[in-house]
């Protein structure tokens, strides 16, 4: 069981989050002018890295916060949460 | 309008005179059903100062900004349960002239003032073994050196989503849960207490 800081109510059991998946996918500001390959890769296509993740959480049944939380998918260890807007700790990656 | 209405515990048929007469002396735990208890859910923006001036005006309260606190004033509790939403708790019957007041302080600001009071019931739980019996079921540390007065937080109960409220250090919790859930939440609470012995009151 992991357990997870929500970056507003504090740290938590990981049954009261849900994964929302890899984090800072920007939506295309013009859809239209994108190829199906390049909406495709927007849609369905993710980084699977080995190692230190960006990814989205949601604090379901506590404050229904989005934030966003740097995992390692070796160790399952949290490096760091922080909120939606914010930048990532460490920097661009 | 709601005077025409009948009102009805969603636990009208555990919490029964029976029942009581068949709680235990030394009950572990002792349930208190706080049924139509006002329970208004308020969104704004509390950094807008006309946003909070005029909820003042109404509650009497300045909403609470730090996570899972709570704010009481003389008529009306504020319970935090996201940064910009509010549970504003009151006695029964109350619930529908203060959303009306609550719409015209409001009027013209980016608001919402739901009436949820029929959605929701109240459990008051007390006595020793109140932590033993909900550790069973709620991840959160209810030691009061982690959940103590001023401080709510919503979780989950076996998978009951509930607003757990410390209340005071006897120790009393209150839980709100929606009213769907209570008869559920109730039968989990007898089984959890089951080796304490548990005990309903009015």
């Amino acid at each position: 069981m992991l357990y997870i800081k929500c970056p507003w109510c504090g740290w938590r059991d990981e049954s009261e989050f849900g994964y929302g998946g890899e984090a800072h996918i920007k939506r295309p500001e013009d859809p239209d002018a994108l190829s199906d390959a390049e909406w495709a890769d927007y849609l369905f296509m993710r980084t699977n890295p080995r190692g230190s993740h960006r990814e989205r959480w949601v604090h379901t049944a506590g404050c229904r916060r989005w934030f966003n939380a740097i995992r390692d998918t070796q160790t399952y260890e949290f490096k760091a949460f922080y909120k939606m807007g914010e930048e990532p700790p460490g920097g661009e990656q | 309008m709601s005077e025409s209405i009948r009102q009805e515990s969603p636990l009208v048929e555990r919490n029964t005179r029976a029942r009581h007469q068949a709680s235990p002396a030394n009950a572990g735990i002792t349930v208190r059903p706080r049924p139509f208890l006002a329970c208004i859910n308020l969104r704004g923006d509390p950094s807008d100062g006309a946003f909070t001036d005029a909820v003042r005006g109404v509650t009497g309260i300045d909403l609470p900004t730090t996570p899972n606190t709570v704010a009481d004033g003389d008529q009306w509790r504020a319970l935090w349960l996201c940064p910009d939403e509010w549970y504003l708790v009151g006695a029964p019957g109350a619930e529908n002239d203060a959303v009306d007041t609550l719409e015209q302080a409001l009027a013209g600001q980016h608001f919402a003032v739901n009436d949820v009071t029929s959605g929701m019931t109240t459990l008051e739980i007390s006595g020793p073994r109140t932590r033993d019996v909900l550790a069973k079921g709620c991840t959160l540390d209810l030691h009061p050196r982690m959940f103590g007065p001023g401080q709510c937080a919503q979780t989950l109960i076996s998978h009951a989503g509930v607003v757990i409220r410390y209340v005071d250090d006897q120790p009393t919790l209150e839980l709100m849960v929606r009213r769907s859930f209570a008869d559920y939440l109730w039968v989990w609470l007898e089984d959890a207490a089951l080796e304490y012995g548990m005990a309903a009151t009015e």
